[in-house]
């Protein structure tokens, strides 16, 4: 490109225009000055694919359409800023246990697997953490416990997926019928009451106006994101998941890496066992009944492929915000919950419609422009 | 995506006011036209793939498009098989102004296409991939005896009639596929038949036998364009030659045998390009025994086979596709588990697995670029780093300047274009994508490379480029072991040169003392599907 300086040649050629000849976009020029600062500019809103921000764009929007049909059903609530703040933060906390959950499952997914154990994983260690023995040991003890079964849980899908070479689906699928009869066999299927204060507060209490659950969700976020965007367990991540075959041969350890994904989901199921105990300040074997489906369906409306390879953190946590929007806005409504699942089921249809059709309809107008003014 | 400043109209129109398209008298050709394309534009976002071709293909010839990586020549054909819509300018298909809306509209209009990149069902059987899309049916069931028996009488026709029709095309070898995407387009009754380099993955022979078949092609009337960048093929088989450079014809109509190979050079590249090879070293530099094989064995794929890469040596291994080399490669690396045999690295047997191998200073780029080694969705410089990225990394958070850095550093000497590193390597054309494959294990840290058909698909200029890296990185001690089909490539690259047939060694020899035709015939008794399971 570069060097594509006039060489006198032999024959009569046609004038060396510049490489790029007419400049597509301004950034494209950019590019050929300074390269590091043009090209991160460019990849930002770049429209062909590999960044997920323009999608987040779309979920935004999402969830900015939803919050004008509240207004419009409920202008009165919406119009006093006490009660919009208060709801905000109540859909937070709604959101937060799940947004653990789908934090894990946004890595396996990415990494080209499913995790359908999740909700029991996270009854399991719910139910174990709030046994009377592992009470006996106060809420470090339960911390620790509930931190544990997750892992262990998720490392025995993990070995089973990579190393006995079953399908993702088949053997998370089994672990989550164990996980349940295992956590109703310890709880003998009744509720455990947790007594630690500890524990029980996490959910109750608030620390600067902020629910502490909505911080533990903002952390799991963050490091969720820094994790899969910054470090090299993240790049593997994303290697693993988009050709296993490529990484395997520029020597990532695919199989230890795929455990290690389930190993981490199992660790944010752990993470959400305690939160959700402490909601509840209980724990029994059907808690966290269908949130594997919860945290799919926000991953893959966030953008993650669900063959691997391309998702995003961000866009995780944007599709369970949107869902606990609408419980929210259907709660405030006061309408049914049958009702409410019909829409969500409308809803992540829209949601994947809008964010597929946009860019791609926007270059499209643009194309079709540039050829009538060619002609 | 801004509109562009120019109008593209008015900036093509001054071009060609102030240099008018070279265009040699075509008389050579009698056919009458069946194909005109005038000023046909495509862009992508941030990229102008087409700027303006001219091309005109008349019957009964053999039109080859030439051109750099990246030049347009795939776009172009795409554009013609339906599945891009140009953004502007004409195509006239038989004398007719025509538009593709998709790939079914060229097909039934009379055109067939085999795209570079292999866009076979590995899950169907041979037959079933040849005519997907207008399988013969009778009341909505497919008529499977009449599907295959037309496909055995195709494969025949194509020299091949040893793949049975009813064999899982995963379960061919590449060329074997190659094959099928072949079968594919002569199943259909076409008049003009578009071939994306389709000897990329062939051996000599069977590059001779397409070219039969493109004979019988053109003899009947079919007009076919061939896409190569290998010079030889197009004096062999092409009638005539349009030049492409950066999405514009910048020569059409030249004569395929008698134009100079300097002229078609600067046309493409808009500089003069010496194809050589560099220099051998002359006195013997070459250190220390790095790598080791002994008696390496894969029961079906290659036999008791032993050798040595010394530090500083360019070993290569010619072969037929189908003689075991790509799987010995995969062996050595630790890709494929040996039955017997040891590889040392430095005197130290390695542990079965990549990353043992990889650990010990191996890097290989794998045969199939699309398959085993690229992220299609993910940037350039992640590609380029993707062996390497856990060397920059500090306390296992990653460095992306660095590694755009190095990428851009790659990028540069093996003239990717275009330059961007933060595009996803899916928009790459097919040879910039292999740069992207080979420049991964270029990055430094690399004792001994493995190449697996390196070049496969890189134009002439890029080639001398990563030729030259390649030489250069051995005299810093490098070892190379290198696989082609192309046995000039293994005489003049290699410094000593080790034939393969059927899974065996049965030769080595320095570069010297081997000349192409001595390898060729060594070579010969090999067959296409051998070293495929059964
Ligand atoms: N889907 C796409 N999106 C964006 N850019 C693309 C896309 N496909 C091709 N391009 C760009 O268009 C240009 C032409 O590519 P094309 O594949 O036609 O080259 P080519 O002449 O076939 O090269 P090669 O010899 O390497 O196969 C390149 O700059 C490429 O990066
Ligand atoms: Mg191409």
């Amino acid at each position: 490109m570069s060097d594509a300086t006039p060489t006198p040649t032999a024959t009569p050629e046609r004038p060396q225009l510049p490489a790029q000849s007419p400049p597509v976009d301004p950034a494209e020029t950019a590019v050929a000055g300074d390269k590091a600062a043009g090209a991160g500019r460019l990849s930002w809103w770049r429209g062909d694919g590999g960044d997920g921000a323009k999608r987040n764009l779309g979920l935004i929007g999402v969830l900015a359409a939803l919050i004008v049909v509240g207004a419009i059903t409920k202008p009165d609530l919406y119009g006093d800023p006490n009660w919009v703040w208060n709801n905000v933060l109540a859909i937070l906390q709604l959101a937060s246990v799940v947004g653990v959950v789908t934090v894990g499952m946004t890595f396996v997914i990415i990494g080209g697997g499913i995790d359908l154990s999740v909700g029991a994983i996270v009854a399991l260690a719910g139910v174990w953490c709030t046994t009377v023995a592992t009470q006996n040991y106060g809420a470090g003890g339960m911390i620790f416990t509930a931190l544990l079964v997750g892992i262990c849980v998720g490392l025995v899908n993990g070995v089973l997926i990579s190393y006995g070479r079953l399908v993702p689906f088949i053997a998370t699928l089994a672990m989550l019928v164990a996980a349940r009869g295992l956590a109703a066999s310890i709880s003998n299927k009744q509720t455990q009451v947790s007594s630690s204060t500890f524990i029980n507060d996490i959910a109750a209490r608030k620390v600067l106006g902020i629910p502490i659950l909505v911080y533990i969700l903002g952390a799991v976020v963050v490091a969720g994101w820094v994790l899969l965007n910054r470090t090299t367990f993240g790049r593997r991540t994303i290697a693993v998941g988009g050709n296993p075959e490529a990484a395997r041969l520029a020597g990532i350890n695919v199989r230890r890496h795929t455990m290690l994904l389930y190993a981490l989901s199992g660790l944010c199921c752990g993470i959400a066992a305690i939160m959700l105990t402490s909601q509840a300040t209980s724990a029994q074997a059907a808690m966290a009944n269908l949130y594997e489906l919860d945290a799919i369906a926000a991953a893959i409306i966030g953008g993650t492929l669900l063959s691997g390879g391309r998702g995003t953190i961000v866009g995780s946590l944007l599709g369970v915000i949107i869902f606990a929007t609408i419980t929210n806005l259907f709660a405030i409504n006061g309408l049914s919950i049958e009702a409410q699942n019909m829409v969500k089921g409308g809803i992540i249809v829209a949601a994947v419609l809008i964010q597929q059709f946009q860019f791609k309809s926007v270059t499209r107008l643009l194309a079709r422009n540039r050829v009538t003014t060619a002609t | 995506m801004a509109l562009p400043e120019d109008d593209p109209a008015t900036a093509s129109a001054e071009a060609a006011a102030e240099a008018p398209l070279v265009e040699a008298p075509a008389d050579t050709v009698a056919g009458e036209v069946v194909l005109r394309l005038t000023d046909l534009v495509k862009t992508f976002p941030g990229v102008r793939a087409l700027d303006g071709v001219q091309l005109e293909v008349r019957a009964g010839e053999v039109h080859c498009l030439l051109g750099q990586n990246g030049a347009g020549k795939s776009t172009l054909i795409k554009v013609l098989a339906g599945v891009h819509q140009p953004d502007s300018g004409l195509v006239e298909w038989r004398g007719e102004p025509i538009s593709f809306a998709n790939p079914q509209a060229a097909m039934r209009a009379g055109i067939a296409t085999i795209y570079q990149e292999l866009d076979l069902v590995e899950d169907l059987s041979v037959a079933e991939n040849a005519f997907l899309g207008h399988e013969y049916r009778r009341f909505g069931f497919i008529r499977r005896g009449s599907m295959a028996r037309h496909t055995r009488q195709i494969l025949g026709r194509l020299g091949h009639g040893e793949i049975p029709p009813g064999r899982m095309v995963r379960s061919l070898p590449a060329a074997g596929k190659q094959i099928v995407s072949m079968a594919r387009a002569l199943s259909h009754e076409a008049r003009l038949i578009i071939m994306d380099e389709p000897s990329a993955v062939l051996a000599h022979d069977e590059v001779g036998n397409l070219f039969r078949i493109i004979r019988e092609l053109t003899a009947q009337g079919i007009a076919v364009i061939y896409i190569s960048h290998r010079l030889e093929e197009i004096r062999e088989i092409g009638d005539r030659v349009t030049v492409l450079k950066d999405g514009r014809t910048t020569a059409a109509n030249l004569p395929a045998r008698d134009t100079p190979t300097r002229d078609l050079v600067s046309r493409m590249t808009g500089r003069t390009i010496e194809y050589v090879f560099p220099d051998h070293p002359t006195d013997d530099t070459a250190g220390a025994e790095l790598l080791q094989v002994e008696g390496l064995t894969r029961t079906g794929e290659f036999a008791d086979v032993s050798l040595t890469v010394r530090a500083g040596e360019i070993v290569g291994i010619a072969g037929l596709v189908g003689s075991g080399r790509s799987e010995l490669l995969e062996t050595i690396y630790g890709a494929r588990l040996a039955e017997a045999g040891t590889v040392r690295m430095d005197g130290k047997v390695l542990r079965p697995g990549v990353g043992a191998a990889v650990r010990a200073g191996m890097g290989m780029a794998p045969e199939e670029r699309k398959s085993q080694a690229l992220l299609l969705g993910e940037p350039i410089y992640r590609n380029v780093t993707l062996a390497t990225f856990g060397r920059y990394a500090r306390l296992g958070f990653t460095d992306a300047a660095k590694e755009r850095a190095e990428a851009d550093r790659i990028a540069e000497t093996l003239e990717l274009r275009p330059r961007d590193v933060d595009r996803p390597v899916r928009t790459l054309s097919g040879g910039n994508q292999q740069k992207v494959v080979v420049g991964r294990w270029l990055l430094g840290g690399t004792k001994l490379l493995l190449l697996d058909e390196p070049t496969r698909g890189v134009d002439v200029g890029a080639r001398a480029e990563l030729y030259q890296v390649i030489r250069s990185l051995a005299a810093q001690g490098v070892g190379v072991l290198l696989v082609s089909s192309e046995v000039p490539e293994v005489l003049g690259l290699a410094d000593r040169v080790l034939v393969m047939r059927e899974g065996r060694v049965v030769r080595e020899a320095a570069a010297g003392e081997l000349d192409e035709n001595t390898v060729l015939d060594l070579v010969m008794a090999g067959s296409l599907m051998e070293g495929a399971p059964a």
